[in-house]
């Protein structure tokens, strides 16, 4: 039992010590993980309003499918961008497994049906009002669209919280197009995956916190924000 | 559509093999790991009906001791029961007489072992072999100018900074990888070394994207060779040898106890598998699957 206890004092003294090698490690996942939520938020954010207040045949199936997505496994995501990316696949040339790009682009595919589907599912439920007031006031399509996301930027706020948290905390899709590379392609739960199957507690526990700090913190800057509107 | 379907199926062997590679070697895992696993085939000692062989996961992974004790149980009549450990616990599970017979791979603790008193004896059984691989054109021409020398290999790799990757997983084949980099007196570091932190499989996949050069066990890479445009650029350096020892634990170790342990069963082993017969069969091991022998028997 000792062994678990020794693990969470020595991961709190490599924290407080600032150990370089987790703080870089802690660096890339943010790096990667915010980038990609950045780069899917700003295509399926405004796609998925947009086609929350059309009206087109087979929405609802739509719905199910865009819903089903949404629970995407991140290993198959990995897996499909591996293969894609592979030296004998069709990107191949472009010699990006492996590297951070290939995180960020799996890492972008992983969140994007989930951000695509949040959005989808506040714009048709609220999303309807708006559109009117925006209509009754001359506004085009584009503006329309602006519109909504202005009104509902509280909510959308919280879907890129959300599609943040599911980047940094998957393993399944970095570690198979990033491979775990030390100092290239190692975050934080590619490291935790590998520390504990060679059995390095400490270091996997003090990146466990980390973790679990940085999701307090994107929530709640998110959930104070939200008050003051 | 063939094309994707075929990749697809290469995708699923190559996960699949994943699996397979040898897994790490817990040479320096703490001895107290082990005490009071008293296995339960302890309690009841009979003349000859089994006995308990500790061995590393490499021998269990590659499949061999799953084709070979059948066959030892048929000629002797002797049950074995594998446990599958590290070097280092499977020494450790001698010395405490939780096992009637070893067959390990770190020739310098099994002979301290043996020093001591916790063996009777040690006889060479067989040897794999570890192997460097790197892209087909061989930027480097080691095949050329060192088909057997991996210290300078290596040196030309470092002084060259090729990509090299390394397992960097702490298992029994990185440490046989950095125990030749300090051979060479290089201490590898810089871009072009690549610290993967992952199994054997993954790292030769990584290779082959990187086209970079690496050392892997020659039964992982000959059961991926298919999906790699890797090829063998070193092999058979006296360094690169990986020697297979079989020791038959000292009864004395148990003290009073000393009748829980099958000797009998245990040189009944030792010597079968030493036997003509026990090394044919290694031979032929693998043959049919990779078309060479994944273990050479060399008992004297």
């Amino acid at each position: 039992m000792d062994y678990i206890l020794d693990g969470f004092k020595q991961a709190i003294n490599l924290i407080i010590s600032f150990n370089k090698e987790i703080f870089d490690i802690v660096f890339l996942s943010l790096f990667v993980s915010t980038t990609a939520t950045v780069l899917a938020s700003m295509i399926s954010i405004p796609l998925g309003i947009s086609f929350g207040i059309k009206k087109f045949r087979g929405k609802r199936l739509f719905s199910r499918i865009t819903y089903t997505m949404m629970s995407i496994p991140s290993v198959v995501v990995g897996l499909l961008v591996a293969i894609t990316l592979s030296r004998r696949g069709p990107f191949g040339r472009l010699e990006l497994l492996y590297t951070t790009k290939a995180m960020i682009i799996a890492q972008t595919f992983l969140v994007m049906p989930l951000s695509f589907g949040l959005s989808f599912g506040l714009s048709k439920s609220r999303g309807k009002e708006i559109q009117k007031v925006a209509i009754t006031l001359g506004a085009n399509k584009y503006q329309s669209i602006m519109l909504i996301i202005r009104e509902l930027k509280v909510d959308i706020l919280v879907n890129v919280a959300t599609s943040f948290s599911r980047a940094i905390s998957e393993v399944g899709a970095v570690m198979i197009v990033g491979g775990n590379i030390k100092y290239h392609t190692r975050v934080i739960t590619t490291t935790i995956s590998m520390m504990n199957s060679m059995g390095d507690y400490p270091m996997a526990i003090a990146l466990g916190i980390i973790l679990l700090l940085i999701s307090f913190i994107v929530h709640s800057a998110i959930y104070s924000y939200s008050k003051e509107d | 559509m063939k094309k994707v379907l075929s990749m697809m199926m290469a995708f699923l062997l190559v996960f699949s093999m994943i699996g397979c590679t040898p897994k790490t070697d817990t040479s320096g895992d703490k001895p107290e790991d082990k005490p009071g696993t008293e296995t339960p085939s302890k309690e009841k000692p009979e003349a000859k009906g089994s006995i308990i062989l500790s061995t590393t996961t490499s021998t269990e992974d590659s499949g061999l001791l799953t084709f070979l004790l059948p066959k030892f149980t048929e000629d002797t009549g002797i049950e074995v029961k594998t446990v599958a450990v590290g070097t280092g616990q499977a020494l450790q599970m001698g010395k405490d007489g939780e096992a009637d017979v070893l067959l390990v791979h770190a020739k310098e603790s099994e002979l301290e072992f043996v020093e001591e008193g916790s063996g009777t004896e040690r006889e060479d059984v067989m040897y794999n072999d570890f192997i460097l691989v790197g892209p087909k054109d061989d930027p480097l021409k080691l095949k050329e100018n060192s088909p057997s020398d991996i210290k300078s290999g290596l040196k030309k790799i470092s002084d060259e900074k090729a990509k090299f990757v390394s397992r960097g997983d702490d298992s029994g084949t990185h440490k046989k990888e950095l125990k030749i980099w300090e051979a060479t007196n290089i201490k590898p570091s810089g871009d072009w070394y690549i610290e993967a932190g992952a199994g054997m499989g993954d790292v030769l996949k990584m290779a082959n994207e990187k086209q970079a050069y690496t050392i892997t066990d020659r039964a992982t890479y000959l059961s991926m060779k298919d999906d790699l445009d890797l090829e063998i650029v070193i092999e058979k350096d006296e360094d690169l040898l990986n020697q297979y020892g079989v020791i038959p634990v000292n009864p004395e170790v148990l003290g009073e106890n000393s009748d829980k342990i099958n000797n009998e069963g245990a040189k009944e082993f030792m010597n079968w598998i030493i036997s003509e017969k026990g090394q044919n069969l290694i031979k032929e091991y693998g043959v049919e699957e990779y078309g060479e022998p994944l273990f050479i028997p060399n008992a004297k």
